[in-house]
């Protein structure tokens, strides 16, 4: 009887173990998930930091670029007024083509492409940009490996127990930035 | 060339957003993928199977110089126990401050945000990528030859070192190919297997020369008595044993030095698949390989046998030792990685590089079959800056001003156009412009 008892009480708690281990695993994928996803508000944020520096510099000698500048302030002020997910993605995919043909235009001034203060902020503005480009790789990644492994036996039926739910991967959510941007050699 | 330009920067941009799609919109395709974290996984097992290997050589060979000192199995097992002694003295010493140790013998130095801020941007931006716990710490080795390499313990205290003469030849997106390599070393837990088996292969190589000149110092003072005191049949068996303690002693090394070097050019290889996979962008890491391989500087004076394959190219230019270079090279023939990369047509992930090693090499492919999973990773363009390329004359100055802000320079330019370049054991708070001679005043140090 005892023998029994004992035989029980070890399966018990090796299962538990067993448990206890791929629970916390997946607590820790899904913590590793969520700090992907905070690196990309975090890239974000720099973006918008960066923007009020760029556009007092290069205002000087883009006296003809009135317009990219408004829609460049415009989207970075929506961006970060926006209330909910979708809302900032849509603004964050606005601000982002604001500033790739902020990029573009800045080709025509010489002048401001031998301003050393300006060229700082460029590589500044194109590494930030890189760094939103990675974070969303990096969170894709992340989420990619965490939805294989609450799908996989036998973590998937701890994940099953606890609630483990499959995230969602990155999209960019504007339909103008999934258009190839059009340029013309004219 | 304008329109080129913008035509980059076009592509530039569809591969961020489309590369974004590709992978948010692939759902469904289930666990058919491939995972970074199986080819680590990989990477532990053989490293933990290099080092039982190594570990193995390296007891044997204490109980065999044993035995061939004493000539008893007592004697043996004492040489066992010597051997272990030995390493782990040496593993103690090198995994509380190894990086330390090869960072100063490569006379890095480390380097603060100022003295080159798209290097510090780059690390962090392949750090995001990979997904890195915390920031690498950056060096830059004082040297006009192109080469990186990165070390530590664990992704959490890694460092990367670059040398000036690579920051002042790449443009950005060989710079980025570059460091992501080092990143993919950290991200592949390389650096922590580099130290491990260095200091095995160390080990090793110290116990043999230790019992080689030993014995041969003993017979050259004529103390054999050691040896014969056993009557004539025992010193003669004893003297085989002897002989083959000295053949092992003089093996062993070479043994170690093999499996060593045969791993670690493996690592690059899947360090360049790393990098790939990281950048998107196989052509920024190929045409540093390139760049770095017609680099027309001597080569990296800090650099030695032991540290030489943790750099991402050897850092010794070797002449007529062709014979040898397969078995005995730390890394893979710098042709062949920019062939296998340049081939990578279809995508940047492990599968694409495994393809692409198969075709140009013929061998079996070097990535684990774990982690070949069928993913889809499309490449990217090169970025609007990579068309920068400055006449040698310019690259050498621009080497020379970095050297001196890594040593401490302060950069001043006067209002006349002239640049001085103030060392910094200059005390004096002003400075005379030697062309107009305006007085200038120094920022404060």
């Amino acid at each position: 009887m005892i023998t029994v008892l004992i035989i029980v009480a070890v399966v018990v708690v090796l299962v538990a173990v067993f448990v206890i281990g791929i629970y916390n695993a997946l607590v820790g994928l899904r913590n590793q998930v969520n700090n992907a996803w905070s690196q990309i508000d975090v890239q974000l944020k720099r973006r918008h930091d960066l923007i009020p520096n760029l556009v007092e510099t290069a205002r000087g000698y883009m006296k003809h670029e009135r317009e990219t500048f408004e829609s460049i302030t415009k989207a970075r002020s929506q961006a970060m007024g926006a209330r909910n997910v979708s809302e900032a993605s849509k603004a964050e995919g606005a601000l982002g083509e604001a500033l790739s043909k902020f990029m573009l235009v800045v080709e025509n001034y010489p002048e401001l492409k031998a301003n050393q203060n300006f060229l700082a902020l460029q590589e500044e503005l194109s590494s930030t940009e890189n760094r939103i480009a990675f974070a969303r790789q990096n969170y894709n990644d992340q989420v990619l490996f965490f939805n294989n492994k609450i799908q996989m036996f036998p973590s998937s039926i701890i994940a099953g127990m606890f609630a483990f739910g499959k995230r969602d991967f990155f999209e960019v959510q504007v339909a103008a930035e999934r258009e190839v941007p059009k340029v013309s050699f004219s | 060339m304008k329109w080129q330009r913008l035509l980059r920067f076009a592509r530039n941009d569809i591969h961020r957003f489309s590369s974004d799609k590709a992978l948010g919109c692939r759902g469904k395709g289930g666990i058919e993928r491939l995972l970074m974290w199986e080819l680590i996984r990989a990477n532990k097992r053989n490293s933990i199977l290099l080092m039982v290997l190594m570990a193995a050589v390296l007891l044997l060979l204490g109980f065999i110089i044993g035995l061939g000192f004493s000539g008893d199995p007592a004697g043996g097992f004492f040489g066992i126990i010597v051997a272990a002694a030995v390493w782990l003295v040496l593993a103690v010493v090198s995994l509380s401050s190894g990086d330390q140790i090869l960072l100063a013998a490569s006379k890095a130095r480390p380097v603060t945000h100022d003295v080159h801020p798209q290097l510090f941007n780059i690390v962090e931006e392949m750090k995001i990528a990979a997904g890195l716990p915390a920031m690498p710490k950056i060096y830059i080795i004082n040297d006009p030859a192109a080469n990186a390499f990165a070390t530590g313990r664990s992704p959490e205290s890694a460092s990367v070192a670059v040398t000036a003469g690579l920051l002042s030849r790449l443009n950005r997106d060989e710079l980025q190919g570059v460091v992501a390599h080092e990143i993919s070393h950290i991200l592949h837990r390389d650096i922590l297997y580099v130290t491990l088996a260095g200091i095995m292969l160390g080990a090793i190589v110290l116990l043999s020369q230790v019992f080689l000149r030993g014995t041969f110092y003993g017979s050259m003072t004529g103390s054999r008595r050691r040896y014969s005191s056993g009557g004539r049949g025992g010193g003669q068996a004893q003297l085989v044993i002897l002989v083959i303690a000295i053949l092992a002693a003089v093996l062993a090394p070479i043994m170690a030095y093999l499996l060593y070097f045969a791993l670690s050019r493996r690592r690059e290889y899947l360090a360049d698949a790393g990098a790939a996979r990281l950048t998107r962008y196989p052509e920024g890491l190929a045409s540093a390989l390139e760049k770095i391989a017609n680099d027309p500087s001597p080569q990296l004076a800090a650099a030695n046998q032991v540290t030489a394959p943790m750099y991402i190219v050897n850092p010794f230019k070797k002449k007529g030792q062709m014979q040898l270079s397969n078995l005995t090279s730390t890394h893979p023939s710098i042709s062949e990685r920019i062939r296998i990369l340049r081939s990578m047509a279809q995508g940047a992930s492990f599968k694409d590089y495994s393809d692409a090693y198969t075709s140009v090499t013929r061998h079996k492919t070097i990535v684990p079959l774990s982690a070949q999973r069928k993913e889809d990773v499309p490449l990217r363009g090169p970025s609007a800056e990579a068309a920068k390329e400055e006449r040698l004359e310019k690259q050498l100055r621009q080497v020379g001003d970095l050297m001196r802000k890594v040593e401490g320079f302060v950069f001043l330019t006067c209002v006349c156009g002239l640049r001085l370049k103030i060392p910094p054991n200059y005390k004096r708070d002003e400075v005379t412009c030697p062309k107009c001679q305006r007085v200038l005043a120094l920022p404060a140090r």
